[in-house]
């Protein structure tokens, strides 16, 4: 059996898959979960700069599965965790150097030493996507409460069902409560509502997010961040491999 | 259409943003579910209406679909056909009076 395959994927870009990818790790590696985060975005290499391992990449993705580096040589140990690492994007390939089949066969070598293998997804609908799909046991898509990404999100749960891949989850990322209040955002209520999917995460708009970004250390790793702890509430529905829905989570007390 | 589609999904004057954007998904939604191309929708619908005034006088040349969320997976299309008052009603006389409650 081993380890588990989570995708995180959108219908949007830009929505937060890589924010999300690089937390959930995180917090992840905290629990003490032997992680590794495979960065499926080729040609736009991006996990590695978030989670602040970009300058020690030699070896990437399309390396691995063209045969020129083993899997355990392009595997980058995170600096603080060492239960945790990252496989990079190639940055200048084009998509078609990795197929489903490649994925496929990675993630089960990997599942032999890991509890997750995270995989940050491009978005939409192109080969990519597909990549990160094939060996996807558990999908996480990724959208903000805006009328495009929730009707892009609707379109890509309909893939994944149609592909027989889900239940596909819903973190909802960028919420503005203040906004949310005044009744100029859709509330995750509304979200549910309109996408038929169970909502396992709400994670707030936070500029604290952007600042972690830029330090290469992600928010969830600062304990009084509530981005970082709606981030962590995630990774323990993962962990536990329930995905707690957030209203039961409310409920909780989370 | 928009008259229509507006009391299927209630819309009010004192409408949020909020429950704008969730009006339209709902509404964009279906249809992006369903993936009827609009030629066949026109289709649907002139045949819908030559069915229809087979058995009964109709008003007008056209009626209106829209596909409306429903409970569980479910949704359900509606077509507002408009009729004619009473059957001896002349078929022009309702033409501009398209304000009509759709529940009288
Ligand atoms: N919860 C959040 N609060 C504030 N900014 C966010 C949040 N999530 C993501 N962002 C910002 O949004 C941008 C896009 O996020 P990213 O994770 O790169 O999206 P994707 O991988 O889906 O393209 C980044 O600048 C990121 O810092
Ligand atoms: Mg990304």
């Amino acid at each position: 059996m081993g380890g588990r395959v989570v995708t995180v994927t959108s219908g949007k870009g830009g929505v937060g898959k890589t924010t999300t990818t690089a937390n959930l790790g995180l917090a992840l590696a905290r629990l003490d979960k032997r992680v590794v985060v495979i960065d499926a975005d080729i040609g736009l290499r991006n996990l590695d700069i978030v989670m602040g391992l970009e300058n020690r990449i030699v070896y990437d993705l399309v390396d691995v599965v063209e045969g020129r580096a083993k899997v355990k040589q392009a595997m980058i140990k995170h600096k603080q965790f060492p239960d945790l690492y990252l496989i990079p994007a190639a940055q200048t390939r084009d998509k078609s150097a990795v197929s489903p089949a490649d994925m496929v066969q990675l993630c089960n070598d990997l599942r032999k030493e890991f509890d997750f293998i995270l995989i940050d997804s491009p978005a939409g609908i192109e080969r990519g996507f597909r990549n990160a799909m094939a060996p996807a046991d558990d999908i996480l898509i990724v959208t903000n409460p805006e009328v495009s990404a929730v009707r892009d999100a609707d379109r890509v749960i309909g893939l994944i069902e149609a592909e027989n891949k889900g239940p596909a989850r819903l973190i909802l990322n960028r919420v503005k409560m203040d906004l949310v209040r005044k009744g100029d955002m859709l509330s995750a209520d509304d979200v549910t509502d309109i996408l038929a999917v169970k909502l396992i995460g709400i994670v707030p708009d936070d500029e604290a997010v952007v600042s972690a970004s830029n330090s290469g250390t992600p928010v969830t790793l600062q304990d009084n961040s509530r981005s970082g702890q709606a981030f962590r509430n995630i990774a323990r529905g993962c962990a536990a491999r329930t995905y707690l829905s957030c209203s039961l989570m409310r409920k909780a007390g989370c | 259409m928009s008259n229509f589609l507006g009391r299927l999904f209630g819309r009010s004057k004192e409408e949020s943003s909020a429950q704008a954007a969730k009006r339209r998904l709902q509404f964009v939604l279906v249809h992006d579910r369903i993936n009827l191309p609009p030629d066949l929708m026109t289709a649907m619908k002139e045949e819908i209406l030559q069915v229809i005034s087979k058995y009964v006088q109709v008003a007008g040349e056209s009626i209106d679909i829209a596909l409306k969320p429903s409970e569980g997976d479910i949704n359900l299309l509606i077509a507002e056909v408009p009729f004619a008052k009473t059957l001896s009603t002349p078929r022009g006389a309702l033409e501009d009076n398209d304000d009509d409650d759709l529940d009288a």
